[in-house]
């Protein structure tokens, strides 16, 4: 065979075209999660699996799938078979979750109670000011840009 | 790089959901309407698998493949920095592969069957690697143009339904975009050189230009199975779409160059908007893609020549215990 690339033609490549397998089963090794920490401090984030024959070499392999591209402080990897995951098709078992507001900051507001509380017995708003000032400021671009 | 999923021509199959629970099919489509992604581990019609398994595959053997052309230029690249960046691009090409076929594993099919299905000539890769990079100006026109035609179908892609694809396809496109930046660069430096230089790139646009409008594959045909495919977002444009968009952002990319596109057609219809061309020989295309291109053969060679070096590597290391996982995600 004579190819245009005189590299290709240095190869001796195999001619034996007898349609049979290359690969057995699992030359490829091993399936092993990836979790990449891009600094310090951060959560180590799932990004992809590598094949391995070792939990070293899967690092490494890891390191070059995908610490080679971005800013990299730290990488874990575990074996595929290690890691137990809750089924989506149980998605449902969250639900109560996000309907729990009683333990969220953001269901608390008691402003209003107050402030009805405070004019029915004459008790100055201490904010009063500040909230006056504020709102004017917000209005002044508006006025000035009318203006002109 | 990526080649293009066709529609299966073969598959008799009547329709793509038969005997699938329509319970469970509903809420599939469904979830798919509201723009959520599917998962390894969640129902999905056989169909819905067997097509991403054999698209994601055909991707990944293309950037496999893909990486032949151009990686045969490394030992002769004019110049450090473009050897270093050649390499860097060689070395993505290979590292979408590993991503790719990743992905494809987690609905179920091995490494090892993927990789011997490519071999053994089983499954296709894109049709633009059949063809030799005859010069270095070649290699120029690939980086920036089938790259180009890469990215607008990966981005689009990549709003598709599938989880693991997507998230493979949104790190190889911020890759591609390297690809492209050095590619043109490439093409503009030959462009504005000395006159052998520019005849040099304009016979390598002239090679390629056939195989470029053959990349994003031939007009489907409106069929019910292009219908549900798109349905479930995992065809995401027709092929003729993904053309239009290639030929609008790019013909005048290299029209700016001043060099000639070998289609005294091509031109925009200023009244419909749309690009008008010769059609491009889809004998040609599906010849080359059975089989019968000018480097088919070496490519899988070049391949099982690969496995058949590494196999003492793989063997040596290999354990008795070890076990199979599909991986997660």
């Amino acid at each position: 065979m004579s190819s245009i690339d005189p590299r290709i033609n240095r190869l001796d490549l195999p001619t034996n075209e007898d349609g049979k397998n290359v690969l057995d089963e699992l030359e490829q090794w091993e399936t092993y999660e990836v979790f990449h920490q891009k600094k310090r401090g951060d959560q180590h984030v799932h990004v992809g699996i590598v094949h391995s024959a070792n939990p070293e070499l899967a690092l490494i392999m890891a390191k070059e799938t995908f610490g080679r591209r971005r800013q990299t402080a730290n990488l874990w990897v575990v074996k595929s078979s290690a890691v137990t995951a809750s089924d989506y098709e149980d998605q449902d078992i969250f639900e109560t979750t996000p309907e729990k507001t009683y333990r969220e900051a953001s269901d608390y507001y008691c402003m209003d109670r107050i402030r009805k509380y405070q004019q029915e017995h004459g008790i100055k708003d201490r904010k009063e000011d500040r909230r006056k000032k504020k709102d004017l400021d917000n209005k002044e671009p508006v006025k000035k840009e009318t203006a002109e | 790089m990526y080649g293009n999923a066709q529609i299966d021509s073969k598959d008799k199959a009547k329709s793509l959901t038969d005997g699938e629970d329509p319970i469970k099919l509903a809420e599939f489509e469904a979830r798919i309407t509201r723009g959520e992604k599917i998962e390894p581990k969640d129902w999905m019609p056989a169909a819905y698998r067997k097509q991403l398994i054999r698209m994601i595959e055909q991707h990944a053997h293309s950037e496999i493949i893909g990486a032949l052309p151009e990686g045969t230029w490394i030992t002769r690249a004019p110049g450090f920095r473009r050897k270093l960046a050649l390499m860097a691009k060689v070395q993505d090409e290979v590292g979408h592969a590993q991503l790719l076929y990743s992905a494809a594993e987690t609905l179920g099919k091995t490494r090892e069957d993927m990789i011997n299905d490519l071999i053994n000539g089983k499954s296709k890769y894109s049709n633009v690697f059949n063809y030799p990079a005859m010069t270095w100006a070649d290699t120029a026109i690939i980086a920036w143009l089938i790259d180009a035609g890469a990215i607008i179908n990966q981005v689009t892609n990549s709003k598709g339904s599938y989880g693991p694809y997507c998230r493979a396809l949104e790190r190889i496109c911020s890759e591609e975009s390297f690809h492209l930046k050095y590619g043109h660069d490439n093409v503009v430096f030959l462009a504005t050189g000395t006159a052998q230089q520019r005849e040099m790139v304009q016979d390598a646009l002239n090679r390629w230009w056939i195989p470029i409008m053959h990349f994003h594959g031939p007009p489907d045909k409106v069929s019910q199975h292009t219908e549900v495919l798109m349905k479930w977002k995992v065809k995401m444009a027709t092929n003729d779409d993904m053309r239009y968009r290639f030929l609008d952002e790019y013909v005048p990319k290299i029209w700016d160059l001043g060099l000639t596109i070998p289609d005294p057609n091509l031109k925009k219809n200023e009244t419909t908007g749309v690009w008008e061309y010769t059609e491009p020989d889809w004998e040609e295309f599906k010849r080359v893609i059975n089989g019968d291109g000018p480097c088919n053969k070496e490519r899988l060679q070049v391949r099982r020549w690969a496995e058949e070096k590494g196999a003492w590597v793989r063997r040596a290391l290999l354990k008795a215990e070890s076990k199979y996982t599909i991986p997660l995600a």
